[in-house]
């Protein structure tokens, strides 16, 4: 099998999980599309691996055996990945990312107003 | 044990008495009090002990180098002569009594044990001074004593009084120890050790280059230590300590380090006239200063501080004219009965609930409430104005002695000029002396008016030691010159008819002057009487004393000054009263001199580095703020739009690796 065929289908994958990461709104389907990207890479891998050792005349086959790493962590991922987004709506209530911006700067923390009595203490007790 | 061994006992015993006061203090209070008093009663056991088996012979010399220390070598020596076994018994005597009266003067205070601790490491170190023979080890004990003097003195540091009085004491003495530092490296410079007996030696032998620098500035260490004009100033601030501090510290031991010192190292300072001169200039301003503020003062206790200053003065006066022997004669008299003196005053304050003389001079029969004060204060008194046969006499006698002998110019070691400004400064401060022990005693104790109140008898503590110490101020004049000569150099200390009659004669003139002019002022005494009455006078001694120091200024307007018109130092002075009040202003010198151009030039550092150096700080950070700003505008919380950044980020990364990679 010509080399392009694997290719070009993880690049396809590769695509659709990046559009899923990007675009979709539930936690779970954005972690199920990091898996499509997981597994676009993981045959890369493989058919790189295939199409290398052809020619060679002893290999170790690093490529499948980091493949099967791959798998194993991402299934790891996948794992506590699905543990936090539970834990998440189980607190929310919701698991639609939009909704979820804690870490967004607020209104309030327009910096110099606030450090300046902080600055005089710090100077006061040094 | 040989005497070496017993005489490093003598210091180091109060240091472990301090030690393990320290430690204990928190953990088993019921050992502090041993602790703080039988340790100096060893010492001073032993300290007569080594003073027996000296017996004013030969000097007793040991030493040994813990390490070498490079090119001036730094030993741990001794070196003890008649003089240093004498001032040891004297500094173990006061010390043992100064802690026995406190166990009872600061009966109920609660940092006890860290007073007497301080009491003991002070002990420690002024023996340590005593009995050194190597300057470097006596600069140590020089400056723990510093610092115990700061702690003692702001032991009520509730009171802003005591914490200003304990910084100056600190500040000012250090300001002469700076100047004595050098001097000492310069003489060990010159001399090639830190050996009293070999820089001695190298001062016979000629080997002393400069004598006159090295003198001067050791001199200043000298006066700030030993109260000396002009860095006299903190003395008597220091009152505002506990009593029995100012006995230990104040009038017997501390002070008188540097005029010990000066003893000690009196070859070096003969080797230069103009230091002499120096020398007899400053006691003598000193003492008749100070005995004119004496004169002055209304709290009893800075009556004492003044009059330590001008004692003090007497002692660098037999120095300036070269007799040593005078110069410590009259330390070991001045230090019994001046202790003597603040211990029977601390009693008094007690008993009055004031330190105020004017508040004292209108309490009837305060003499009956304290009896064992009223006749040991006497004695001490009589002892201080230099009346035969109390102790007083003979010592002052030696020193006026000795600086007639030098006016007549038979002298090779001190020139003449010395000899005639301490003459008759030392004559004139005789009388004023006695003027003022005069205005003490009739003040105190010859009050009319209101009875005084009655706060049940002293604890016996407190008047046992003042009959102990009330023996050396009668009798050590008479017997030590008599029975002691070999410790004093050798040289006669039996009083000259001339300086005999003079003296005594200038004392009861000025005795009787105080006399006629309390008696004018008494129609005067008839109004009611002042405030600075302590608000708790049941209570125990110290907390009285700090109470009455605490409400003189409120009740008087100063610390040092009472609107008293009875008062016979105002009939005496005339207009110079007020000024001799607040020491003749040098306090405000020194204000306007030092304190304020400090203060200035703090509060320019303050401004430049508070609107100047800011300014710059402030204006660099601002562009990283702008900065700051426009970035956090990106900080929406979506996760998604991060990624989509990154993504961006990475597109264009790749874009132009390649290009760059393909030379487009």
């Amino acid at each position: 099998m010509h080399l392009a065929y694997p290719a070009v289908l993880s690049a396809l994958l590769f695509c659709t999980g990046l559009y899923g990461v990007l675009a979709r709104r539930n936690a779970i389907l954005v972690l199920m599309s990091v898996e499509l990207m997981l597994n676009a890479v993981n045959l890369n891998l493989v058919a790189f691996d295939v199409w290398l050792s052809r020619t060679a005349r002893e290999t170790l086959h690093s490529g499948q055996a980091l493949t099967l790493f791959t798998i194993a962590i991402a299934a790891a991922e996948i794992g506590i990945g699905l543990a936090i987004v539970l834990a998440v709506y189980r607190n929310r209530g919701t698991s639609d990312i939009d909704k979820l911006r804690d870490t967004a700067e607020g209104p309030d923390a327009e910096g110099p107003d606030g450090d300046h009595p902080a600055a005089e203490k710090a100077e006061a007790t040094a | 044990m040989t005497t070496t061994t017993l005489a490093v006992l003598v210091p180091l015993l109060p240091f472990l008495g301090a030690a393990a006061g320290l430690l204990l203090g928190r953990t088993a209070p019921g050992f502090v009090r041993p602790l703080a008093v039988l340790p100096p009663l060893a010492s001073l056991v032993l300290a007569v002990l080594v003073a027996a088996r000296q017996g004013g012979g030969t000097a007793v010399d040991a030493h040994t180098e813990l390490t070498p220390t490079g090119s001036v070598p730094i030993e741990l020596a001794l070196h003890i002569d008649g003089f240093a076994a004498l001032v040891a018994v004297l500094v173990a005597c006061v010390a043992a009594c100064v802690q026995i009266y406190s166990t009872g003067y600061l009966r109920d205070d609660p940092r006890y044990p860290s007073y007497a601790a301080l009491v003991s490491l002070f002990t420690s170190a002024m023996l340590l001074v005593v009995y050194s023979g190597d300057l470097i080890v006596l600069l140590v004990g020089w400056e723990v004593m510093g610092i115990c003097s700061y702690f003692l003195v702001g032991h009520y540091w509730e009171t802003p009084e005591a914490r200003a009085a304990s910084l100056k004491a600190f500040l000012v003495t250090k300001l002469g120890d700076v100047p004595f530092l050098i001097g000492l490296f310069a003489l060990a410079g010159d001399a090639g050790s830190f050996r009293l007996t070999r820089i001695l030696g190298a001062v016979t032998s000629g080997g002393i280059d400069h004598p006159t620098p090295v003198a001067l500035l050791l001199l200043a260490g000298v006066a700030g230590k030993s109260a000396q004009f002009p860095l006299h100033t903190w003395l008597p601030d220091a009152m505002a300590g506990p009593t029995p501090v100012s006995a230990l510290i104040h009038a017997a031991t501390m002070v008188a380090a540097g005029v010990y010192f000066i003893a000690r190292l009196l070859p070096l300072f003969e080797a230069s006239r103009a230091a002499m001169v120096v020398l007899a200039v400053m006691a003598a301003v000193t003492m008749a200063g100070s005995a004119l503020a004496a004169l002055a003062q209304d709290d009893i206790k800075r009556v004492l501080a003044y009059s330590t200053v001008g004692q003090l003065g007497y002692m660098t006066g037999a120095l300036a004219v070269g007799d040593r022997g005078a110069a410590v004669f009259h330390l070991l008299t001045h230090g019994a009965f001046k202790a003597l003196l603040f211990l029977a005053a601390g009693v008094v304050i007690h008993a009055a609930g004031t330190n105020s003389l004017a508040a004292m001079s209108r309490m009837r029969g305060l003499r009956d409430r304290v009896p064992d004060a009223y006749w040991t204060m006497t004695v001490a008194l009589l002892a201080l104005a230099a009346i035969p046969p109390f102790s007083g006499f003979f010592s002052k006698e030696s020193v006026l002695g000795a600086a007639e002998h030098v006016t007549q110019g038979h002298t090779g070691h001190a020139p003449g000029a010395a000899g005639w400004i301490v003459l008759v400064a030392g004559l004139l401060t005789a009388l004023l002396t006695a003027a003022y022990a005069a205005r003490l005693w009739l003040l105190a104790f010859r009050g009319r008016g209101t009875e005084a109140p009655d706060h049940g008898r002293q604890p016996l503590t407190m008047t046992v030691v003042l009959w102990v110490l009330a023996i050396p101020s009668l009798a050590l004049g008479g017997l030590a010159y008599r029975l002691l000569p070999d410790w004093f150099d050798g040289r006669d200390l039996t009083p000259t008819l001339l300086t005999s009659i003079l003296g005594t004669g200038l004392a009861l003139v000025g005795g009787l002057l105080t006399y006629g002019a309390w008696q004018r002022g008494t129609a005067l005494a008839a109004r009611p009487p002042l405030g600075a009455v302590a608000a708790h006078p049941e209570a125990d001694a110290g907390l009285v004393e700090a109470e009455a120091i605490a409400t003189h200024r409120p009740a008087y307007g100063d610390i040092a000054y009472a609107p008293d018109p009875a008062d016979p130092g105002r009939l005496l002075l005339g207009p110079l009263h007020r000024p001799a009040a607040a020491g003749f202003h040098l306090d405000a010198v020194y204000e306007a001199l030092f304190v304020r151009p400090v203060r200035a030039g703090a509060s320019l550092v303050r401004f430049l580095d508070r609107e100047v150096v800011d300014t710059y700080v402030r204006g660099a950070a601002a562009l990283p703020r702008l900065l700051g700003a426009a970035v956090r505008r990106a900080q929406t919380g979506n996760v998604q739009t991060y990624v989509s950044a990154l993504l961006a980020g990475t597109v264009v990364l790749a874009v132009a690796v390649l290009l760059v990679a393909t030379g487009a």
